[in-house]
């Protein structure tokens, strides 16, 4: 049975490295989007432009749009000098905000009477809006309070502050959570579609029903598929751990043998999930747009895009059976906060539970087809 | 000498081609199965909206101002707050990702708030490995204490107010729902999909199967055969964008406040060089692997991406949104946006419109000479 399981291994290698192309789609490509996707996908807003539309002209209104342009977040500022220039500028897209000093700005605040300045916001992009709206809010807030500083009108009573400490990540760097998460999505994109199209292939060109009249027995079929998918994946998240320290600079803080056992368990989840989808397709077109059907899902789950906190009570539920939620944790865990091994092992089993199931009802799929 | 374009053929073959789409369950799975899971996940799952957020809260000071300080969290509308009395606890909780963030009011707090020129420290721990959850952590957090800090001032009688208060509008959006905008981006991942992804498949299972020769070897022009490969799923494309703008208006309450024509023009423009995507895609590849591969490396991935959709361009890094611009989606999302929240700009919609018919123009070509090339 060695003899058969080894074989049929070596076949399968075979068949995905034999084409040089098909060597470089598996290679290329995760270099590419890790510095690529490493750095678009952040969630921070910088460099935005603002656009001024100053009726006031007084020394208050140009103390804030100073303050405003010593302000590391924002790009250029646009003067604007009508109402109508006010919405091309919004509509256009040219800036996302527009801050509006009305005529007695300066005067009120001279006079030590309170004053406001209107914004207007991109509301199309309204998450970038709100930062926005909080960055502009601060700068204002702190010209506010230095001027009430300055009149000497500071409360003598009692006095509280906030001290705010950012463990695991000092600086709030995106980066630092892109990395880790990307090593996850990208593991989903690629292995699912790699396992469900090995299956399928075989089934379009007609060869998999000569697997199945060989002396081979369907586990040792469905073993033969599991391991380029598992080898690759395998290499690939390697690389990631590698490359991700050195040169990304992202702490890796936690313990590396066990994450490439928590990896191990993940991808034979997510393989379990690709032979699931191979099993009840007859094309490699179905096997391809199904196991597209299931990443979708999957990563908007896994808390990548968006925290599964955000989420509805009944779908938190729902995402505990995707393993990439699960391996998100650990991830994260693993190269930011030093994560002890019982928590690893918390995160790991609920995904061992995933690949039991998903590859005993492929295999049970499997054997009925057969028949 | 056979006539450049025969109507006959070309019913003949748009015949074959509609047949082979309705007979596939995945086409159908893909076209109005996938663009509802993925309505569905952006109108109700996916939410960038701050909703209440987990935290833990180490009380050490057992005084009166404390008290209410703490009180003071925990009825806050932005978090659900768990107390213990020690750190250490809650730091392991932190660890495991069940709170997302610590505020620990310490022993000396009423002392240093009662002794003149003392400060009262509040401490706040958050979670960096979500750098978003942690900063909406501190603010919030120090917009809890601050607001007890005034409540404290004006009960003493003391005025408060701000000198200087910025007071933000949102237009479009007043109401500030995250799903307003990325409803409208989904139907360009839905539109890429079946443009790039199903064509490219298609195409390059002829190839595989070699009845792409036996095609090519038929009195079938060029212009008739990517016509017939061309227009089944490019109207395909238009169902499954009319269907997701159905669901999302009527629905999901998203506002519609272009027009019809502006959502048809642009999303047929975009369409152009989607198409043309997966077609060069299917005539460099030949094989259905390696195009699904390379149409969602090159198609999905950046449309998902780099378009504006979910990330800021402006935020990512110079190079990055220099590549920004040759991802056709990226001409796509700001135009549709408009056309559902804003109102017909035509200007900017006809600026993009001619740039998505140019990158279909050169990608058409690009992929008529890879098949030429092939034959030859």
């Amino acid at each position: 049975m060695h003899g058969r399981l080894y074989a049929i291994i070596v076949k399968e290698m075979w068949a995905l490295l034999r084409d040089p192309r098909s060597r470089l789609i598996l290679v290329l490509p995760p270099f590419l989007q890790l510095f690529l996707f490493g750095f678009a996908t952040t969630l921070e807003v910088k460099n935005f432009d603002v656009g001024v539309y100053d009726r006031d002209g007084g020394r208050w209104s140009q103390e804030f749009i100073e303050r405003l342009g010593g302000s590391p977040n924002v790009g250029r500022i646009v003067s604007l000098s009508s109402p109508q220039a006010v919405r091309a500028a919004i509509n256009e897209r040219a800036v996302i905000a527009v801050v509006m000093f009305d005529q007695r700005f300066s005067a009120d605040l001279s006079a030590h009477r309170p004053a406001v300045i209107q914004a207007v916001l991109d509301g199309r992009r309204s998450n970038a809006a709100q930062i926005v709206a909080g960055y502009l809010g601060v700068i204002a807030a702190g010209m506010g309070a230095e001027m009430v500083a300055d009149a000497g009108a500071s409360a003598a009573g009692s006095r509280s502050e906030t001290v705010i400490s950012h463990w695991y990540n000092p600086n709030l760097d995106y980066l630092w959570f892109t990395m880790p998460a990307l090593i996850v999505v990208l593991g989903t994109v690629s292995g699912l579609a790699m396992t469900a199209q090995s299956v399928a292939r075989e089934r379009e060109l007609g060869t998999f029903d000569q697997l199945m009249v060989s002396p081979l027995r369907v586990h040792e079929i469905l073993i033969g598929k599991m391991v380029p998918p598992l080898v690759i994946g395998l290499l690939n998240a390697a690389l990631y751990v590698i490359l991700i320290p050195t040169v990304f600079g992202v702490p890796l803080t936690g313990p590396v043998l066990l994450f490439f056992l928590a990896l191990v368990v993940y991808l034979l989840a997510l393989i379990g999930v690709g032979m699931l989808v191979s099993a009840v397709s007859l094309t490699q077109q179905q096997a391809f747009l199904g196991s597209f059907l299931v990443t979708v899902p999957m990563t908007l789950l896994s808390g990548y895009a968006t925290p599964v906190d955000n989420m509805p009570a009944w779908l938190q539920v729902v995402a505990q059976a995707d393993p990439s939620k699960h391996f998100l944790v650990v991830s994260e865990g693993v190269f930011l906060k030093a994560m002890p091994p019982v928590e690893i092992l918390v995160n790991t089993w609920p995904m061992a539970v995933i690949g039991l199931v998903t590859l005993s009802a492929a295999s049970i799929l499997f054997r009925s087809r057969m028949e | 000498m056979r006539p450049s374009f025969s109507l006959r053929r070309l019913y003949a073959m748009l015949l074959k081609e509609s047949l082979q789409i309705l007979r596939d369950p995945s086409t159908f799975l893909i076209a109005f199965v996938l663009p509802m899971i993925m309505l569905f996940f952006f109108g109700y799952a996916i939410s960038l909206d701050p909703t209440r957020t987990r935290i833990g809260l180490a009380l050490q000071d057992s005084s009166a101002p404390a008290l209410s300080l703490a009180q003071a969290y925990e009825n806050s509308r932005w978090f659900d707050v768990s107390g213990a009395r020690d750190v250490a606890t809650l730091k392991r909780e932190l660890v495991a990702g069940r709170i997302r963030g610590i505020v620990v009011i310490p022993q000396d707090f009423s002392r240093q708030l009662q002794s003149p020129g003392g400060s009262a420290q509040v401490q706040v721990i958050t979670d960096g490995a979500l750098p978003n959850a942690a900063g909406f952590v501190a603010a919030y957090a120090e917009g809890v204490r601050a607001t007890w800090a005034a409540r404290q001032l004006a009960g003493d009688g003391a005025a408060s107010g701000e000198p200087l208060e910025l007071v933000p509008r949102y237009w479009f959006n007043p109401g500030l729902s995250s799903h307003f905008f990325l409803i409208p981006g989904s139907i360009v991942i839905v539109m890429t999909m079946i443009g790039t992804l199903l064509t490219a498949l298609v195409v390059a299972r002829e190839w595989e199967r070699g009845t792409m020769e036996a095609l090519l070897a038929t009195p079938l022009t060029m212009t008739e055969f990517l016509a017939t490969k061309v227009l089944p799923y490019f109207l395909l494309g238009l169902g499954s964008m009319t269907l997701c703008t159905l669901l999302a208006v009527f629905l999901f309450g998203v506002p519609f406040r272009g027009s019809v024509l502006a959502l048809f023009a642009i999303s047929s423009a975009f369409l152009v060089p989607a198409l043309g995507q997966g077609l060069l895609i299917s005539a460099v590849t030949k094989n259905q692997f390696m195009a699904s591969q390379v149409a969602l490396l090159s198609a999905f991935l950046p449309s998902m991406m780099l378009s504006g959709f979910l990330f800021e361009i402006s935020s990512m890094p110079r190079i990055i949104q220099w590549i920004t611009y040759v991802v056709p989606a990226r001409y796509l999302v700001p135009s549709l946006q408009s056309v559902f929240l804003v109102g017909d700009l035509w200007r900017t919609f006809l600026r993009d419109i001619a740039v998505l018919l140019l990158f279909g123009a050169v990608f058409f070509v690009l992929a008529l000479r890879a098949t030429h090339r092939r034959i030859a």
